[in-house]
């Protein structure tokens, strides 16, 4: 029974792995069908002083790292239940699938859309994607100046993303509940985490602040390559 | 009919008054900033009201709806919650002698104060996001004893009697507890105010944020 547990994982993952690498979630790695904490490309301290390196730290090592491990019993449990044939308990653990699996999603997404001014951090957009925004927003400040309206906006914890609708091709900014991740009818571009653990330690209640401060360590250059 | 402003309650104790369990600065913070915005945003969005409700302008008076509720319900959740924590060794913390009737109630409705204890804290552990824990009394004063959680601000069930609530926010303990929120939980149970649960179970509320 284990080794029948393992290959339906592997399947699983692997077919994870392809629909993700679509959406360009270049970072997702798994070790023996299991989904594992992938390493940032820069040191923690790397992003101040936009984001702190005690945030960063936290974020990445306690809170993107539970998701990983609740994804993995749930998905176990997953497996077990189909095992099993019980469609009931497969059912059930949809929204704990939901969250950490896009727990998971969410932060791997966002580290890579992340880099240090000193690697080209806060660079303007240029190609299609400069076009794009240009066109659907009439700048890139003004881009910019939408998303933190979103962000301001969202009641509770939850992220903002530009996303690319795979039917038409066009951008929008759309606001997401919790972990719910960018999957279906839209494709994530840029994602910014609205969760208050993301900036409560440096900002505290001036959320605005770290929404400003941000933009100078987007990795453009990584949703230009997301949006081709 | 220039509408009532609605304005923060003070506390009924000291910021500090609640270490070790809740810092001063997580407290200030919480009530004078974050209760503080939920205020002026309902106070805003209400005043909002009065003027598309003048021009009887009904797509106005729907969009505003998830603001009042939101901005409403953070004032009224907090509103409950500063006054259903007490500081330790207050005569409020001894559920014994101070919450007799409720007590009993948990007693036969979960066993025991222990068992309650875990369901209440395995509830608050299983929040997906923003959100509060909520000891109520189904259906009005003395009613059966649920746990229920409320998303975001939503506040509980208008029918239903809020005993006691446990803010889930990352701001209510971030600051101290970082990501161990289980640290959080757990301490919170030496805050609690059983007299005013007690009150709550017996007599029912009146509106928590009434003009």
């Amino acid at each position: 029974m284990a080794s029948i547990l393992a290959n339906s994982t592997r399947v699983a993952f692997r077919a994870g792995a392809s629909a993700s690498s679509k959406a360009g979630v270049a970072g997702l790695t798994f070790t023996r069908g299991k989904a594992t904490l992938p390493d940032l490309s820069y040191d923690y301290g790397a992003l101040e002083p936009s984001i702190s390196g005690k945030i960063m730290e936290l974020h990445h090592k306690n809170h993107h790292n539970t998701y990983v491990n609740s994804y993995n019993t749930a998905v176990e449990q997953l497996q077990e239940a189909q095992h099993k044939g019980d469609i009931a308990a497969q059912i059930a653990l949809k929204p704990a699938i939901n969250f950490h699996g896009g727990g998971h999603l969410n932060h791997t997404l966002f580290w890579e859309n992340l880099a240090p001014k000193s690697a080209g951090g806060g660079e303007p957009p240029s190609g299609a994607l400069a076009q794009a925004i240009d066109s659907t927003f009439g700048s890139l400040k003004d881009f910019q100046s939408k998303v933190n309206t979103a962000l301001a906006g969202i009641q509770g914890s939850g992220w903002a993303w530009l996303v690319k609708d795979k039917q038409t091709g066009q951008i929008s900014i759309r606001t997401y509940a919790n972990q719910d991740p960018v999957v279906g009818q839209f494709e994530p571009l840029l994602g910014i985490d609205a969760w208050e653990h993301a900036y409560y330690l440096q900002y505290q209640n001036r959320k605005a602040e770290y929404f400003q401060a941000i933009w100078d360590v987007i990795n453009w250059k990584t949703v230009e390559k997301r949006f081709q | 009919m220039a509408s009532q402003q609605h304005t923060l309650p003070p506390l009924p104790y000291a910021y500090d008054a609640l270490e070790p369990v809740i810092s001063k600065q997580i407290m200030e913070l919480h009530h004078q900033k974050h209760h503080q915005t939920y205020v002026n945003n309902l106070n805003a969005a209400l005043s909002s009201h009065v003027t598309a409700t003048q021009a009887n302008d009904v797509p106005s008076l729907i969009a505003l709806q998830q603001k009042i509720k939101f901005n409403g319900g953070g004032h009224i959740n907090h509103s409950l919650f500063w006054k259903n924590l007490t500081p330790q060794g207050t005569p409020g913390n001894d559920i014994t002698s101070a919450a007799p009737s409720l007590g009993s109630a948990i007693n036969s409705r979960w066993g025991s104060q222990k068992a309650f204890q875990e369901a209440f804290n395995a509830t608050l552990l299983g929040i997906q996001g923003s959100g509060w824990g909520w000891l109520v009394s189904v259906g009005g004063p003395k009613g059966q004893l649920e746990i229920v959680t409320t998303k975001d601000q939503d506040p509980v069930a208008s029918t239903d009697v809020p005993l006691f609530g446990v803010d889930m926010w990352e701001h209510a303990y971030y600051l101290q507890y970082l990501n161990n929120k289980a640290g959080y939980v757990q301490g919170i149970w030496s805050i609690i105010n059983w007299a005013e649960a007690e009150k709550r179970y017996t007599a029912g509320i009146e509106n928590p944020i009434k003009l």
